[in-house]
């Protein structure tokens, strides 16, 4: 049969090969090639020079305040996301696309505005601004700010995962649970957990990857102050505009690393809960 | 079970305390994180008098601003809507050796910061990049050009495509093709009268989701444009810019513009999910 893709490779008509080849390059022009350059580019002057951008004080306070967003966000984000998958997997309701459109919101919102609308919130002329002076809070330029535009940009990535996870296992061992005299901390622990577990994961590692990664939201609300409140990728950009480009691809090495982590993670972890995501 | 059911959430405030925890915490970190900063933006822009606002929203530099955004990532979407399908397709149907690499390359997009994709692409397409350098000779300049906002609308506009395709495509039950054949149908005649029609809400809405990405997209296209108005400045920029020059008034107007379309885009996409699950049952 001619179409037949189980078939050896040397039976394939030349339609297909033809195929294969314009989507690979098409995916090595618009993907490949790029990803290769920042790794490229970063040892283009050797590997000591690639370390020696480590040694900056700037790039390492910039680490350092894009791992602290991250620890900060993750689990925040990651507790609410438990509890929204639960509030509306557990529970059937009429509106429950509508809701589900509501929690997508931030995935459809520009980041810039993302930014803005904190500014508008908690800047200085904006509603909470007020309050906050008076108990002289800085968020604006600073870094609650960079946690708040960061926790909203990332807020749908768990519920999204668990959310379905939690619709097909249904609730039968969870009742079963109960009968037996369980608690609903002890139902959550060891019965629901242990079942959402891989859904779970996925959804920390995508909020995870983009929290370090974020650069719309958090531009406009960070001002970009060197060791103040600049991230790993507003370096990136800072270094790129001051013609230190060296050291904005060194520093993109390791944000191009955290990219290709996240996707050999996400290749184990589809392959443990067998599905592809949408 | 110890949980309240949903029908309490719309009685009286008296019911309140009636509503399970995980609905507490739900409604209460919505309300703070989504809610709230949406109404100040919406506040924000009612403060503007309609005239002024209808003045800002349409003065040139955003004209000019939304049709930059608009037209390159429609463009961008429209490609990758062909691409997208054909390697959708490939991956599907073919087998050929790297098929599981590439199949996780098309994911780099979500996984990549887009600082680093517009770093990297702004290189790579640069008169001296890799593939600028290719094209120089004949003239062609992509980076600091509308053209390569349009080449970081692809990049990060590309899985959306792929990944609304995919599934429905192997999904699909190929007796039907091979009844087409064996009724006489050509190939082209069976791809497009047979495989197409239910793949096409899949398509669209990979198609309206790249869309609604590439419109909002900033970090990848801000360092790959020269961000110059009336020629590559595009919507979200433009909005930095006018923050940037502590205008509030400015970058909230046009915000909201942004904002409204967003919605309008959700409504859209699932409009066609709603048109694609009708297809599959």
């Amino acid at each position: 049969m001619q179409t037949n893709s189980s078939g050896s490779s040397s039976s394939k008509p030349w339609s297909q090969w033809v195929m294969i080849a314009i989507a690979v390059g098409y995916l090595a022009l618009v993907l490949l090639l790029p990803a290769v350059n920042v790794f490229y580019q970063a040892f283009a002057k050797g590997f000591g020079a690639f370390l020696g951008h480590f040694a900056e004080g700037d790039m390492q306070s910039a680490i350092g305040l894009t791992l602290f967003i991250a620890f900060i966000v993750v689990p925040l984000n990651t507790v609410f996301g438990l509890f929204a998958a639960w509030a509306i997997a557990r529970h059937p309701f009429r509106g429950k696309p509508i809701v589900i459109s509501i929690l997508d919101l931030p995935f459809s919102i520009s980041p810039v505005v993302a930014g803005l609308m904190m500014v508008l919130l908690y800047g200085q002329q904006g509603w909470l601004g007020p309050i906050l002076q008076f108990f002289n809070f800085k968020v604006i330029f600073a870094v609650p700010g960079i946690v708040l535009a960061t926790a909203f940009v990332t807020l749908p990535f768990v519920a999204r995962e668990v959310i379905p996870v939690l619709e097909e296992i249904g609730m039968d061992e969870e009742e079963a649970a109960r009968t037996l005299g369980a608690n609903n901390w002890q139902i959550f622990w060891n019965v629901t957990l242990p079942n959402i577990r891989w859904g779970l994961l996925y959804g920390v590692l995508l909020t995870n990857a983009r929290a370090m990664g974020e650069f719309g939201a958090v531009s406009v609300v960070a001002g970009n102050i060197a060791r103040k409140t600049q991230t790993l990728p507003l370096f990136v950009e800072d270094s790129y505009k001051q013609y230190a480009t060296g050291a904005a691809f060194s520093a993109s090495v390791l944000l191009g690393l955290l990219g290709v982590l996240t996707l050999v993670l996400k290749e184990i972890l589809e392959r443990k809960t067998y599905r592809k995501t949408t | 079970m110890a949980v309240a059911p949903f029908r309490s959430w719309r009685q009286p405030l008296g019911y309140l305390g009636k509503i399970s925890l995980p609905w507490r915490v739900t409604i209460g970190y919505l309300a703070w994180m989504l809610v709230l900063p949406i109404a100040a933006l919406f506040g924000k822009a009612v403060t503007a008098e309609p005239s002024e606002f209808w003045r800002i929203a349409t003065s040139p530099i955003a004209l000019s601003a939304y049709e930059v955004t608009f037209v390159t990532a429609l463009g961008s979407a429209l490609i990758n809507g062909l691409f997208g399908t054909l390697v959708a397709w490939v991956l599907v149907r073919y087998s050929f050796p790297g098929k599981r690499l590439i199949d996780a390359i098309v994911d780099l997009p979500f996984a990549l910061p887009t600082a680093v994709a517009g770093l990297t692409l702004a290189t790579v397409y640069s008169p001296k990049g890799w593939i600028g350098e290719l094209l120089a000779p004949f003239g062609i300049k992509i980076a600091f050009t509308r053209l390569g906002v349009a080449i970081a609308m692809l990049f990060i506009s590309l899985p959306f495509v792929v990944r609304t395709v995919q599934p429905v495509l192997s999904e699909m039950e190929r007796e039907l093709e091979e009844a087409a054949w064996s009724l006489g149908a050509s190939k082209i005649q069976t791809f497009v009268r047979v495989t197409l029609p239910p793949l096409l809400p899949a398509i669209l809405t990979g198609v309206a989701l790249g869309f609604s990405r590439a419109v909002g997209e900033y970090g990848s296209t801000v360092m790959i444009a020269s961000n110059t108005p009336f020629k590559d400045l595009i919507a979200p920029v433009l909005i930095f810019q006018q923050l940037e020059q502590y205008n509030i008034v400015g970058a909230t107007v046009i915000g909201t513009v942004l904002l409204i379309i967003s919605f309008v885009l959700l409504l859209l996409i699932n409009l066609l999910q709603a048109w694609g699950r009708r297809y599959a049952n």
